[in-house]
């Protein structure tokens, strides 16, 4: 029973990681660049849901809705304003600017919303599904549905629309998209764009299942670049894969070493793919 | 040995004098400020040299500190903590300096990343050795007066510089730093001319990290007490590459002026604006990045003069 409780858990969870991870993925992929400050993307994105619900009334669900364009706006000027100046420059930079930009926020939410942990608590509560002895809480189980469904969105997007091709042109070879007649720099800030919604939604689904603190913003940094190493860069089946692929070892990390060693275990994996394996279980140069 | 090496060691020689002057709160200052020198100096020797984004300062800072900080406790005298601590850290990153470098970019720059949170998790679940998320006290140097307890500390810190001062102009004008350079401009072409660059690579991420180990072993001496979320503080991994592009990336006198300077800055934010202290400072990185991309190294008299008094008509 256990083991399946642990699988459950961790299909539950891995789905959870691969929609925190999916936007920084897309960012670093088409951008070459890491996005820092998605940990704290993804902080106010739950802010968002819980100060809609708490002061509005209005249920997560339409907080996604308004989440998505908040965020994408936010996004888009960013990069037009601030990350288009220095794209061209080396790794240093650009890191170290995202790093300042994560600073400013993380600084502005722990000014405003104060670094106490806070948790939305719906009301009525959802309650949970018990099969035997596996447990499931159903609010869990909605927002792992949320987070596939929107991954499932971003993979349409990138695949059907012109301007998803467009972003998997620029990422294929920059030089030909411009000669193909596609404007680089607003498709970067368009990616960029869908980078913020995505995590701004995961944000969202997030605040329904664990407590909400800016100081938690870099945890979710970790997840998601752990999750993009092991499932390949700027893929979105390897996004999953990857999320699920650390759900299941932390999973059994904690049964059998305990808690407390989850992280080491993940970064342990981390390294150990990065040196082996480098480009992740499903990288390829595309988003297939 | 050229003009820049002789004008940092003479503006080292001129903070040696500092305890002539300052009362308690300028020598802390004076130590911190040799502290964030020591760490650009050690960076630069991986991340301007050799190129390779390094954001594994406070892994070794962290290690350091706690090793330092053990050792003390069983009775072992503070320079031979820190000279272990010292020789500890240099073979610990050489060894997963030949592992890490052969990643590039964005990659290697996580990889050192997750070395910080690698070494808190394992600091802070060994509770036994080094009392876990409680922390760790160490026991009093002299216990004498504040004074004389802060030029002691002023003074180590000071020599610590000066040895990575040293080493890092030996560096630069030896085969080794010859050899990293050529890494970062182009290192398939460098091991293809006969250079064995993963050896290279392993001496000068050893060589970052004694130093940033022993400072660290004399800042938890210095402090007496440190816990896990204090000396592994991935804040210490980015301040000196921030000092370091402040001042110029890759220029030994550069980073340490990039250094006394970051130091001043940081000061006066936190007096002013202790709230959102992180906040400016992240401003302070982003403007900097803008407008002065290669640092204070890169403003020549000349064309503060063209600035100020109007351009020559450029090619174009």
């Amino acid at each position: 029973m256990l083991a399946i409780q642990v699988l459950i858990n961790a299909l539950v969870l891995g789905c959870l990681y691969a929609c925190i991870a999916i936007g920084f993925s897309l960012v670093w992929g088409v951008l070459n660049v890491i996005n820092l400050i998605h940990g704290s993307f993804i902080v106010l994105g739950a802010y968002l849901a819980w100060g809609a619900y708490n002061s509005l009334g209005l249920s997560p669900w339409y907080s996604l809705l308004i989440a998505a364009p908040a965020f994408f706006v936010f996004g888009y000027v960013l990069q037009r304003i601030l990350l288009n100046r220095v794209i061209t420059a080396p790794v240093l930079v650009t890191l170290t600017l995202t790093f300042g930009l994560d600073l400013i926020l993380n600084n502005a939410m722990i000014y405003y919303f104060k670094a106490d942990y806070r948790k939305l608590i719906l009301n009525p509560p959802t309650g949970s599904i018990s099969i035997f002895d596996v447990v499931v809480p159903i609010d869990r189980l909605i927002a792992t549905g949320a987070a596939l469904f929107l991954t499932f969105l971003l993979y349409l997007l990138l695949r059907r629309s012109k301007v998803g091709r467009a972003i998997v042109a620029v990422r294929l070879d920059r030089d030909a998209a411009v000669l193909m007649g596609v404007d680089v720099k607003s498709i970067y800030a368009v990616a960029f764009g869908l980078g913020a919604a995505l995590a701004g939604c995961a944000g969202v689904l997030m605040a329904l299942i664990f407590p909400i603190s800016p100081l938690t913003s870099s945890a979710y940094l970790g997840k998601a670049f752990v999750v993009c190493v092991l499932g390949g860069l700027g893929s979105v089946s390897g996004a999953l894969a990857g999320g699920l692929l650390l759900a299941l070892v932390e999973g059994i990390g904690s049964v059998y070493l305990g808690p407390a060693h989850a992280v080491t275990l993940s970064f342990v994996l981390l390294i150990v793919f990065l040196i082996v394996r480098p480009q992740g279980l499903l990288g390829r140069k595309g988003f297939e | 040995m050229t003009r820049s090496h002789y004008i940092l060691f003479a503006f080292l020689a001129c903070v040696a004098a500092l305890p002539l002057f300052g009362e308690a709160y300028a020598l802390r200052l004076g130590t911190m400020a040799c502290m964030y020198a020591v760490f650009a100096l050690s960076w630069n020797i991986v991340g301007g040299f050799a190129g390779y984004p390094s954001f594994s300062t406070a892994a070794f800072f962290g290690l350091g500190a706690y090793s330092t900080g053990i050792l003390m406790n069983k009775g072992v005298p503070l320079l031979v903590s820190v000279g272990v601590s010292l020789v500890f850290c240099l073979l610990l990153a050489a060894a997963f300096g030949a592992v890490l470098l052969r990643l590039r970019g964005h990659y290697f720059a996580i990889a050192s990343l997750s070395l910080v949170e690698v070494f808190r998790e394992l600091v802070n679940n060994a509770t036994d050795l080094t009392g876990g998320g409680m922390g760790l006290n160490i026991p009093l140097v002299s216990g004498s007066s504040v004074m004389s307890d802060a030029t002691f500390f002023f003074y180590a810190m000071w020599g610590l510089l000066l040895i990575t001062a040293i080493t890092v102009t030996i560096v630069a004008t030896s085969k080794l730093g010859f050899g990293l350079n050529c890494i970062r401009q182009n290192e398939t072409a460098a091991s293809m001319v006969g250079l064995n660059a993963t050896l290279y690579k392993a001496i000068a991420f050893g060589l970052s990290a004694c130093f940033v180990g022993a400072a660290g072993g004399l800042y938890a001496a210095w402090v007496h007490y440190i816990d896990p979320s204090d000396v592994f503080d991935i804040l210490y991994s980015v301040k000196p590459i921030v000092m370091a592009l402040m001042g110029g990336l890759g220029s030994p006198l550069g980073v340490v002026f990039g250094a006394f300077l970051y130091l001043g800055l940081e000061e006066v934010v936190w007096r002013n604006y202790i709230q959102i202290h992180s906040g400016v400072l992240g401003v302070l990185i982003i403007l900097l990045l803008l407008f002065l991309p290669h640092g204070l190294v890169s403003l020549r008299i000349e064309k503060i003069r063209q600035a100020l008094f109007g351009r020559k008509a450029s090619h174009v």
